[in-house]
């Protein structure tokens, strides 16, 4: 069966402030969306909402993933489910080194008793570390202790590839990269599309989109999706900024919940 | 107020217990002394933590301990810490020595390790030198009691030049406590010298059920330019009150390393000092702890530097559970005169029940202006954002708390000089966070 992601009507708040009013959007197997809208419109936010941050309360809608109602679901089974979020700021966790994490979380997904072998842990980890040239030393470094920005989005990249998600949010992965970083991480993305497998790319700038081709450009304002295209759309919103699509809705304040 | 003892410390019994078992005159002379101290002295009074609501008296009889012929004579959880073919290794059951081995190696370059009731016997003038030179014997009830009573105990002595490579084990246990468990330990570096002493401190939990007391006392002497790692692991019983002080003194160039883990059942007063006498030397304290169910402790790292650019590091972490209460103390003082010198410290302690508490306490007293110093200190509870991080991972909520805190604790854990020890260590760690 082809992944299906559905999410119908989300609305979120955080400390009492709503800021998704009603997201609808639905990403098959195969499918790259991107997000884009400028700052304080509410983009982090769905990816949080979607993976289930504490700090973040749903008030109504529904997500399902191949059918499974998402927000009925822990965290962690978000994520067993076949669930991956690429953080804008992974923590940092000293004294658990990077492999000794990424063991537990491959564990997590397989029965007691069928723990992947260390030697084939090691194999995967350490090719996928050269495809992201990562110093293999970052296997043994404390989790994203002293990483720096590019080192961590990396990271992030370098867990998707080893838990092999269905659905894959990236979170202004592009923030903090130089050209080359961006590369590499695109490079990463664009190994990792299948039919089996939705992306959706959150970023307010369109350069990350010149390496990954998206299929479906969604516009971001005020919580909710206001616009929708093809990859053209980004293109656009590039060249002319965001102010085109304020205009023709009619938009003053394209931010949510600020105070 | 000052407890009475009831156990037998008075003068004449301790005499002659000392003559009995054939201790030269100055010791006999020494422990007389201790006893009818034990009388009057009050006992150490750790900050915010009162001990003499603790039972303290219980110190037990000396018994004769007969030595084993093979480890596995030992209880298990004796022999599980002791890796095969382990050669420098001393064993102590309740009051005395069962085993003691010493390559002979180690032997033909002049290192002594063995008990310290042999010690004072065979090397009487050696010891003469040094027992209760770092830690007096008169400074409190502790002290006292512990002089009055020290049996089986440890002394290393390594000469000048020597480097020691594989660690020197002790394993100290008691498995009755009607008898006194009061080791003192000893250890000498001569100049140059480098060794690593590693001991494990342990209860035979099934066997004690009743009250006892461990008054111990380590001193270590490090010599110009060496270098001395001591690392130990204490689990004692529930029943059973940990007071245990260290001290070093640390000459021109020497470096002191400690490693501890304050993991008793009990309640525990763990005071670990290095007191940096020479130019350029150095200590590193490294202090780990979980506290559970009602455990009370009071846990001090302390370093006083009296030497020129003399450098020092304590670093103190605990977890504390259900209604555990520690309170940690750092100690930094820098005297007059030691210019450049260098104190760091940082307690942390993570919280893992509303009903836990948890003090950290840093106190630099710096009479010096030339200096620089730090200090770090928090409490906190396992935080939120890394669970989830961990959790977006699939991993399961117990489980990212348990990577969490065995994250926080690592930075010790791994410092551990012995396999078996690190091993055993890992082990008080699943049972005491888990259980």
């Amino acid at each position: 069966m082809s992944t299906k992601f559905v999410i119908d009507g989300l609305k979120a708040e955080i400390e009492g402030k709503e800021i998704l009013k009603g997201i609808n959007l639905e990403i098959k197997g195969g499918e790259i969306h991107a997000i884009m809208g400028p700052n304080g419109t509410g983009k982090s936010t769905l990816a949080s909402a979607l993976m289930g941050h504490p700090k973040y309360e749903v008030t109504g809608g529904s997500v399902s993933l191949d059918g499974e109602d998402v927000l009925e679901m822990e965290v962690d089974e978000r994520a067993r489910a076949g669930m991956f979020l690429a953080m804008q700021y992974p923590s940092e966790i000293p004294g658990v080194t990077n492999s000794d994490f990424l063991r537990s979380a491959i564990n997590a997904r397989r029965e007691e008793g069928n723990e992947i072998s260390l030697i084939k842990f090691i194999r995967q980890m350490e090719g996928k570390m050269k495809e992201l040239e990562m110093n293999p030393e970052f296997a043994h470094r404390y989790l994203n202790e002293g990483f720096s920005g590019g080192e961590k989005k990396r990271n992030e990249i370098l867990q998707m590839m080893l838990l092999d998600p269905k659905l894959v949010i990236l979170d202004e992965i592009d923030s903090g990269l130089d050209i080359d970083a961006l590369r590499i991480v695109a490079e990463g993305v664009n190994a990792m599309r299948s039919e089996e497998r939705g992306f959706l790319i959150i970023t307010h700038y369109q350069r990350l989109l010149d390496y990954i081709t998206p299929d479906h450009v969604h516009v971001m304002m005020q919580g909710r999706i206001v616009k929708s295209g093809g990859p053209e759309l980004a293109q656009r919103l590039e060249k002319e900024g965001y102010d085109w699509v304020k205009e023709e809705l009619g938009i003053t304040d394209e931010t949510v919940g600020q105070a | 107020m000052s407890t009475q003892l009831t156990t037998p410390t008075d003068r004449q019994s301790t005499e002659a217990l000392a003559r009995s078992k054939g201790e030269p005159n100055w010791l006999v002379a020494l422990r007389g002394q201790a006893a009818e101290l034990t009388a009057t002295l009050p006992w150490p009074k750790p900050e915010k933590v009162k001990i003499e609501r603790w039972n303290l008296t219980a110190v037990g009889q000396y018994e004769a301990t007969a030595a084993v012929s093979s480890i596995s004579e030992l209880p298990q959880t004796v022999q599980e810490l002791i890796a095969e073919g382990t050669e420098n290794l001393l064993v102590q059951k309740n009051t005395g020595a069962v085993w003691s081995k010493l390559s002979s190696e180690l032997a033909d370059k002049g290192v002594i390790f063995t008990d310290l009731e042999t010690a004072v016997k065979e090397h009487s003038e050696l010891v003469e030198k040094y027992l209760f030179q770092a830690i007096k014997f008169d400074e409190d009830k502790l002290t006292a009691l512990n002089a009055a009573l020290w049996n089986g105990g440890v002394f290393v002595y390594v000469p000048k030049n020597v480097e020691v490579e594989l660690p020197l084990q002790a394993v100290l246990y008691n498995d009755k406590a009607e008898a006194t468990f009061a080791p003192h330990i000893l250890i000498v570096a001569e100049d140059n010298s480098r060794v690593t002493y590693v001991d494990s401190t342990v209860t035979v939990k099934d066997a004690v059920t009743e009250a006892f007391t461990h008054p111990s006392l380590v001193e270590v002497f490090v010599k110009p330019g060496a270098q001395v790692r001591f690392g130990s692991v204490h689990s004692l019983g529930e029943s059973g009150v940990d007071l245990s002080l260290r001290r070093a003194v640390v000459d021109r160039d020497g470096r002191i390393e400690w490693i501890i883990g304050d993991l008793n059942d009990g309640n525990t007063v763990s005071d670990t000092k290095s007191v940096l006498v020479g130019h350029g030397s150095t200590s590193d304290t490294k202090v780990i702890s979980v506290g559970q169910h009602k455990q009370q402790m009071s846990l001090t790292t302390q370093a006083v530097h009296f030497g020129k650019s003399s450098d020092s590091n304590m670093i103190t972490r605990a977890v504390m559970r259900d209604s555990a209460s520690a309170i940690i103390n750092g100690v930094t003082k820098i005297e007059h005169g030691a210019t450049k010198a260098n104190g760091v410290q940082a307690e942390k302690v993570l919280m893992l029940s509303s009903k836990a508490r948890g003090d950290a306490n840093p106190i630099l007293l710096i009479d010096e202006d030339d200096v620089t110093a730090g200090h770090a200190a928090s409490v906190g509870q396992v935080n939120p954002e890394q669970v989830y991080y961990l959790m977006s991972r699939g991993i399961t909520k117990p489980d990212a708390e348990r990577l969490i805190i065995h994250g926080f604790l690592a930075p010790v854990v791994s410092e551990v000089p012995v396999e078996a020890v690190r091993d055993q260590l890992n082990r008080l760690l699943e049972r005491k966070l888990e259980g």
